[in-house]
This record gives structure tokens, C-alpha cells and sequence, in this order.
């Protein structure tokens, strides 16, 4: 009973970073309706810009840090302005194939600039084991958590509380009615974007820094996409529940399932659980309905 | 046509010439409008649907650009600076808002948020609060709905939430598209008195999109008629409560107990089409 509760508190602590990826995903379709399927390259791409200074250029963290949010709030920025802002009006279907384009050129760019080998931080969070009575969980993976919910308090604060956030949440609601309040959509779009890379970056210093940092992180990235299918493609709460469902579900899958088929399924399990979902519930579990008054 | 045109002249502070408007490259909705709106007025543009009264606002506001319209004639001129290219966001910041038609707000946001939203242009967070009360001053019921989700309001309060949130941008010049739509008359009388006295207390000038002629000539100095994207008829409220054809066509009244002949009406549907 024991490694059970282990195992589900593990998972909730990793589960912390996927509602970042989540919430990356949320945040541009809930203002633009465009689902980015380069979510997880960007995640690949925070981790290993963040490593570029921090290891690469032998940089101090707080430069690292500073450094990277600056490379990845301009990589946003200019994938709004050069990809997505010039496609206004096309049909939403192209804009999100451009976005599973982009997933490739960033694909591509990566192996150009830091080749298909593995990296590592040096150690950035407190490692080893933290017990409490009979659960154990690793420490890092605790603090994984700790940041991630403080990125999602941050995040929150500029959605519900500053001007720019209820811009925000005004354009997700109604783009021409935002434009005659005089909300240039634009910019929102572009802030948007610029917030979502930020979140990715934070993701992806993150999962490097428990897993190890390689190609492979944009397909860990990818679990931002049963994520937000189980908690409702609009929704800020649902991310944080189904980044706690996929990572508790992975992990119970990798104990329990993989002794008998043999290994892997904590890859599977995440998307079957979503093939379920939007199965009985399309909307998900928070999923916007729409308020109709007629 | 025009009747006896009166020119107001330098306090003009919207100025439409021969606007013409196309959508989508082929559809002609507007086939030369011109119009003014005298500073601290409110002007009335009448017109049944489809004669191009929204589509008037929306080329002043900028929203055409939003529906593929474009103005491919003549000019739009505000405080004698030209506006028909410009973005919407920079014709708010200007002073121009519009309402839109239907109570349009950001339904999932409360009323104090859709308030907020309508503030956005202005940096100044001090007055913020200010402008919130002097909202609330006119519209009282707003103020106890402040928390509430702006979607299941009634569309009375709807009403008076647009009309709140255009007033937080400091608008020199509404457009307030149809407020009546869908409402009770009780209810129509209580708005149209409170934009009576926004525009008499703020100075906000105000043109009117109406298809109840008789409450929007009711509040307004001056009116225009508007008919297959044309501007028909113009003149003073006063004029255009007496007019035969406003009282015919629009008003539902005609001279007491004469019946209308066989041969007037058809003198009135020539006249529409030779106007069309």
C-alpha cells in the first residue's frame, strides 16, 4: 500500500510540470483557437537554450535564467509575428498544420545546433530521497512541483488580476468585440505566445533537469496534449488536474503494467486515458460551455 | 431628396462624404453616405433592414475590416483627421466606440470585468476607479451585479453594461447600434433616458442606430433616413416626426381616419424604388 502512495505521489509531484505544458497549450487556443502542436519543441527548446548558457557559455544561474528568458521570449514572439499573425483569416485548420511544421523546422534546427546527444544540468535541485512515514519520493521531483505551482500562481496573478491578463481573457472570448474596446488583438496574440514560451522554458529546465536533457524531451513535452484533452482545452484548472491524472497514471502504469508487457506503457497510458476521455466527455473535464441566452 | 439640409458647419465633429462601402469586393452596401454629427449632439440614422445602418457604423468604428468590408469611396473625417484606414484599437483611442448590435459583451468575465475591459485604452489606473462609480451612477442596477457572470444578466442590464463599457473608454463620439433590440417599452424609455443624460452631463455626442424611430427621434437634435444604402431623407427631430413618409413608414401613423387609396400606396413603392 505503501509504494502505491508513493507511486501517486510521485506522479502528482511530475504531473505539477505537465499542467505547465498544459497550460502552454491553453493559453494560446484559448485566445486564438490555434492548438500548437510544437509545444513539446518548445519545451525541448527552453531546456537546452537554458543549458546553452547556464553550461555552454559557463554563465551564473541568475544570468542563465535571464539570459533564456529572453532568447525564448523572443522565439515566441517571432513565431507569432512571422508564422501565425500572417495566416489571420486563413483557416484555422492551416494555421495548426503550420504549427506541426514548425514542430519539425524547430526539430530540425535543434539537431543542427546541439546534435542528437544527451546533455545534463549540473544538479539544480536538491536530489535524493524524502521520506514521510511509510511514502518515499525523490526531492527533486518535489521541488519540480514547488516551481511549477509557483509559475502557475504567477501565471494566474497576470490572468485574473493585471490589465493585460483581462485583455487576455477578453480576446479568448470574442476577438471583434475586443478590437471595438480598443484591445489591439495583435499584441495579445503575440503576449500570448511570448507567455506560453516562458512557460515552456520553465517545463523543459524542469523535466531536463529530473530526466536528462535530449531530443527526446519533445516527446515528453507531448504529454501537454492528453493533459488538456482530460482537463478541457479552455480551462486553467483543468490543467492542473489532468497534469496530476497523467502523471499518476504514467507512473502507476510504469510500476504495475510493465512487468507484464515488458516496459514502455508509461508511454501509452497518458493517451489511451485520453482516447477514453474524449470519448465520453469531447469537452473534457472542465471544457467551456458556452453561455447561450437567447 | 434631401430635403432642406441643415448645415451645422464647424462644430462638425464626424464627417462621412460619400462613403461607399464593399464587401468582400462585390457586395455594394453602402452607394455614397454622407452625414455629420455636430460635437455634443445626438443624431438619429433611421432605416429598415438591410439599408446599411450598421454597416455606417461599422465603417466609422473600423470593424468593416473585421467582416472583409471596405470603404472604396469617399472619406471618413474626425476632428478633421481622416480615419476610414485606420485599426479599430486607434479609432477607440481617438474617441469613437462603438456598441454593437445584440448586447454583445465578454459573457464568462463579470460585469466589472466587462467594465475594466472597456477602460483598456486608458493607462491611468487612479480614475479607473472614478469611472467605475460614474457608471454605476447611471447605471445603479450595474452596481449590485458587479460580481455577477455579465452572460446571465437580463438583457436589460445587458443593455446598460455595453453602454457602461463604452462610456469607461471616454468616448468623444457612441455608436450605439439598435439598444432598443428585443427590449420592453418600459425598459427602452429608462435607456434612452439614461443616454439623454450622458450625452447632456458627459457631453458625449451619440449617433443613434434605430428601428424605433419614435423613441430615437424622441432624444435626438437631428436625424437621417437611410434607405438601400443611401441616405434619403434628413432633417431636424421635429421635421421628421411631421414628415408624411417617416409618419407612414416608420412611425405607423397616418393623417386620423383617412384610409390610405390603392393609388397612394402605389405612389409610395414607385417613389422607393426611384429612391433605390
Amino acid at each position: 500500500m505503501s509504494e502505491f502512495i508513493s507511486l501517486v505521489v510521485n506522479g502528482i509531484l511530475i504531473g505539477g510540470v505537465y499542467a505547465l505544458v498544459g497550460l502552454a497549450i491553453v493559453v494560446i487556443y484559448k485566445s486564438s483557437s490555434v492548438f500548437n502542436f510544437a509545444v513539446g519543441d518548445f519545451v525541448m527548446w527552453g531546456g537546452f537554450v537554458m543549458w546553452t548558457f547556464l553550461v555552454a557559455f559557463d554563465l551564473p544561474i541568475w544570468a542563465s535564467i535571464l539570459f533564456a528568458v529572453v532568447v525564448m521570449a523572443i522565439i515566441g514572439l517571432l513565431t507569432n509575428r512571422l508564422l501565425i499573425s500572417p495566416m489571420a483569416g486563413q483557416p484555422l485548420l492551416a494555421v495548426v498544420l503550420l504549427t506541426l511544421g514548425l514542430s519539425y523546422l524547430l526539430k530540425g534546427v535543434h539537431s543542427a545546433a546541439w546534435g542528437p546527444t544527451w546533455k545534463a544540468f549540473p544538479p539544480l535541485l536538491p536530489s535524493g530521497k524524502l521520506t514521510l512515514g511509510s511514502i518515499s519520493f525523490s526531492a527533486d521531483y518535489m521541488w519540480c512541483f514547488i516551481i511549477a505551482m509557483v509559475a502557475f500562481g504567477i501565471f494566474s496573478y497576470l490572468f485574473q488580476r493585471t490589465r493585460m491578463g483581462l485583455a487576455m481573457r477578453a480576446t479568448a472570448e470574442d476577438h471583434q468585440l475586443a478590437r471595438s474596446t480598443g484591445i489591439s488583438v495583435k499584441t495579445i496574440f503575440s503576449a500570448t505566445w511570448i507567455l506560453a514560451a516562458l512557460l515552456c522554458l520553465v517545463a523543459g529546465v524542469l523535466l531536463g533537469s529530473v530526466n536528462n536533457l535530449g531530443p527526446q524531451l519533445a516527446d515528453i513535452g507531448l504529454k501537454g496534449f492528453p493533459v488538456v484533452l482530460f482537463g478541457g482545452l479552455e480551462s486553467v484548472v483543468g490543467c492542473i488536474v489532468g497534469g496530476i491524472v497523467v502523471g499518476v497514471l504514467e507512473n502507476l502504469g510504469a510500476a504495475y503494467l510493465n512487468p507484464l508487457v515488458g516496459g514502455g506503457i508509461e508511454e501509452v497510458v497518458p493517451f489511451v486515458v485520453m482516447l477514453l476521455v474524449l470519448m465520453f466527455k469531447p469537452y473534457g473535464l472542465f471544457g467551456l460551455k458556452r453561455i447561450e441566452r437567447l | 431628396m434631401g430635403g432642406l439640409r441643415l448645415r451645422i458647419g464647424d462644430n462638425d465633429m464626424l464627417i462621412l462624404n460619400s462613403v461607399e462601402v464593399v464587401y468582400s469586393n462585390v457586395i455594394l452596401v453602402l452607394r455614397g453616405v454622407s452625414l455629420q454629427v455636430p460635437e455634443g449632439a445626438i443624431v438619429s440614422l433611421l432605416g429598415a433592414n438591410g439599408a446599411g445602418k450598421t454597416t455606417t457604423l461599422k465603417s466609422i468604428s473600423g470593424l468593416l475590416g473585421t467582416e472583409l468590408g471596405d470603404v472604396t469611396h469617399g472619406n471618413i473625417e474626425f476632428d478633421g483627421q481622416r480615419i476610414d484606414r485606420s485599426e479599430p484599437e486607434d479609432i477607440v483611442k481617438l474617441g469613437i466606440v462603438q456598441v454593437m448590435e445584440g448586447r454583445r459583451q465578454f459573457g464568462h468575465l463579470s460585469v466589472e470585468e466587462n467594465l475594466r475591459a472597456g477602460a483598456y485604452t486608458r493607462h491611468n489606473g487612479a480614475s479607473l476607479k472614478r469611472d467605475l462609480d460614474m457608471v454605476y451612477g447611471y447605471f445603479p442596477r450595474l452596481k449590485a451585479l458587479r460580481r455577477a457572470t455579465s452572460g446571465y444578466c437580463s438583457g436589460g442590464e445587458q443593455q446598460m453594461l455595453v453602454i457602461g463599457r463604452a462610456l469607461m473608454a471616454h468616448p468623444k463620439l457612441i455608436l450605439l447600434d439598435e439598444p432598443s433590440l428585443g427590449l420592453a417599452p418600459l425598459l427602452v424609455e429608462e435607456i434612452f433616458g439614461i443616454v439623454k443624460n450622458i450625452n447632456e452631463e458627459e457631453g458625449t455626442s451619440v449617433l443613434l442606430v434605430e428601428q424605433n424611430a419614435m423613441a430615437a427621434l424622441g432624444i435626438a437634435s437631428y436625424g437621417y433616413v437611410m434607405e438601400n444604402g443611401r441616405v434619403v431623407l434628413d432633417g431636424s427631430a421635429e421635421k421628421l416626426r411631421e414628415n408624411e413618409d417617416i409618419r407612414e413608414f416608420y412611425l405607423g401613423l397616418s393623417q386620423l381616419g383617412k384610409r390610405k387609396s390603392y393609388r397612394e400606396v402605389k405612389h409610395y413603392k414607385r417613389r422607393k424604388r426611384w429612391l433605390g
